[in-house]
């Protein structure tokens, strides 16, 4: 086992000092790795703040729910009731009076309520439920509407169901980015790790005639490409986290416009490291095909 | 101990380098194998190296038939054997040290103990003041005493020499020869393959000689 690990930490050190040893062709590389790894990482993250961007969007996948005006306080408290057993689902109780109040505060419409004999409007509950999915809204919004003296039940499921598509379309493109981009992660490992074979075959044939196993001489070149990958996966999550922080200024002033606040999410210690682990996975992969293949030419 | 029965080796187009060679080499001795230039000797060698599989025949080292090793157990024979090649195969990338250091990291021996029994390697054959140096930096003898060090620094029960003189002075052959000797007093079985009919005069081991892939 001691020798396993020995072996291990040498073909890592090894895989290191090749790094090293041609800083411009590493630099390349890297780039190159960091750039394929940037494209979908940070559609990831654009597409990760467009969602929470419309959830916190008022009105945006809430649903409405009016109760009728002949409703007395004891059918309101049963509605309340019936919402807090709705465990998928947070709720606030909006009093016709309150909803009043805040109307005539409305410079529009100040007027019009003032000449109003009585209060014309419904006790109201606005529901947030935790499923914005639009299956899951409209299947809730069936239920509430089905309740006792719920007057009427309203969602924008339009919108919600073209935010949804957006967002699975997004997705999709993303998913279509990383395959390809890290397709081509894999094609630079590959020929890195080829140009290195052939660069080390005096070294390989070698260690082949004193009794080197095929993981012997196999083993640096894993290393070579996962820590390539590994390091090419950190540059790209570097160049998202200064994107968005680039990004941010802009981004809050625009929201400031529509008189809201969004603070752009950057991706945290968990996705820097999955990015990483990416990076090293489709590193390893690339450097496992082309040793097989390179390494034929010693057979 | 080294037994060859029959044993062949036909290279495609159909040349035997080797044909039909039997012959029985005990533990600790030294034998040359000698011959013309395409005699056989370099296959007899890396045939004994395992470094090419018999057509036909056997080979047993040290108990072990070679000829019918599995693919993946091959390796494992091979650190049984130090081998010197006709053009030394050093790394010119690397030092001296580095180089006696191969086998023993093929081995996965700790780094302090490859250092130490890498420098132990280079002090025996007088190489150890250049263990910093690049071998290109070395002259033609040093070359061959430091791809010597690199062959016995594994501590090989058989030691595989193929032409190791060739290209040398005579001083730093008989350099080259003594080193030998001193090994094979020490118990390592030496096999080198020649053509210097010096080793042949100064040398007191056995001889087979090949002719066209014969023994003769």
């Amino acid at each position: 086992m001691r020798r396993w690990l020995s072996q291990h930490r040498a073909a890592f050190r090894l895989a290191l000092r090749r790094l090293v040893a041609t800083p411009l062709n590493t630099l390349l590389s890297l780039l190159v790795i960091g750039i394929a790894l940037t494209l979908p990482a940070f559609g990831y993250v654009a597409l990760d703040n467009l969602r929470e961007l419309g959830q916190s969007a008022s009105g945006v996948q809430q649903i409405s729910l009016f109760m009728d005006t002949a409703a007395t306080k004891k059918d309101v408290a049963e509605i309340e009731n019936r919402l807090r057993a709705v465990s998928t689902a947070k709720f606030t109780f909006v009093p016709r009076d309150e909803a009043l109040k805040r109307l005539q505060k409305s410079d529009e419409m100040a007027e019009i309520v003032a000449s109003l004999p009585r209060n014309p409007l419904p006790d109201a509950f606005i529901v947030e439920p935790v499923n914005t999915g639009p299956e899951a809204l409209e299947v809730l919004r069936q239920e509430l509407a089905g309740w006792p003296k719920v007057a009427h039940v309203q969602l924008d499921s339009a919108w919600v169901k073209r935010f949804d598509a957006f967002l699975r379309l997004g997705k999709l493109a993303v998913l279509l980015l990383a395959g390809l981009f890290g397709a081509g992660l894999v094609a630079v490992t590959f020929n890195t790790i080829r140009l290195q074979v052939m660069a080390q075959a005096a070294e390989i044939e070698v260690a082949r005639m004193i009794g080197a196993t095929d993981a012997f001489i196999r083993r640096p070149f894993y290393y070579f490409g996962a820590l390539q990958g590994a390091l090419g996966g950190l540059l790209a999550a570097a160049l998202v986290l200064g994107a968005l922080h680039l990004l941010s200024g802009p981004v809050g002033e625009l929201a400031a416009l529509y008189g809201g606040s969004f603070v752009l999410h950057a991706p945290d210690a968990i996705d820097v490291a999955l990015l990483t682990g990416l990076g090293a996975l489709l590193g390893w992969i690339g450097g496992q095909l082309s040793v097989s293949l390179s390494l034929r030419q010693f057979d | 101990m080294i037994v060859a029965n029959n044993l062949t080796k036909r290279y495609p187009g159909g040349f035997d380098a080797v044909r039909d060679v039997s012959f029985q080499i005990g533990a600790g001795h030294m034998v040359l194998i000698t011959g013309h230039s395409g005699a056989g000797k370099t296959t007899l060698v890396k045939l004994i190296a395992s470094i090419e599989r018999p057509t036909s025949g056997s080979l047993v080292v040290n108990g072990q038939n070679l000829s019918a090793l599995r693919r993946s157990a091959i390796p494992y024979v091979r650190r049984h054997f130090g081998m010197i090649f006709q053009d030394q195969k050093l790394l010119f990338d690397r030092s001296a040290l580095d180089n006696v250091m191969l086998p023993l990291q093929i081995a996965g021996l700790s780094h302090r103990e490859t250092v130490r029994r890498a420098q132990a390697a280079l002090d025996k054959v007088g190489l150890l003041a250049r263990e910093k140096a690049n071998p290109i930096a070395l002259s033609g003898g040093e070359q061959q005493r430091l791809a010597i060090a690199r062959a016995v620094v594994n501590r090989p029960t058989v030691l595989l020499a193929d032409e190791p003189t060739a290209n040398l002075d005579n001083d730093s052959a008989h350099d080259i020869l003594e080193l030998f000797a001193d090994f094979n007093q020490v118990g390592v079985t030496v096999v080198v393959a020649t053509h210097d009919q010096s080793w042949v005069e100064h040398c007191r081991g056995n001889v087979l000689r090949l002719d066209h892939g014969r023994i003769v």
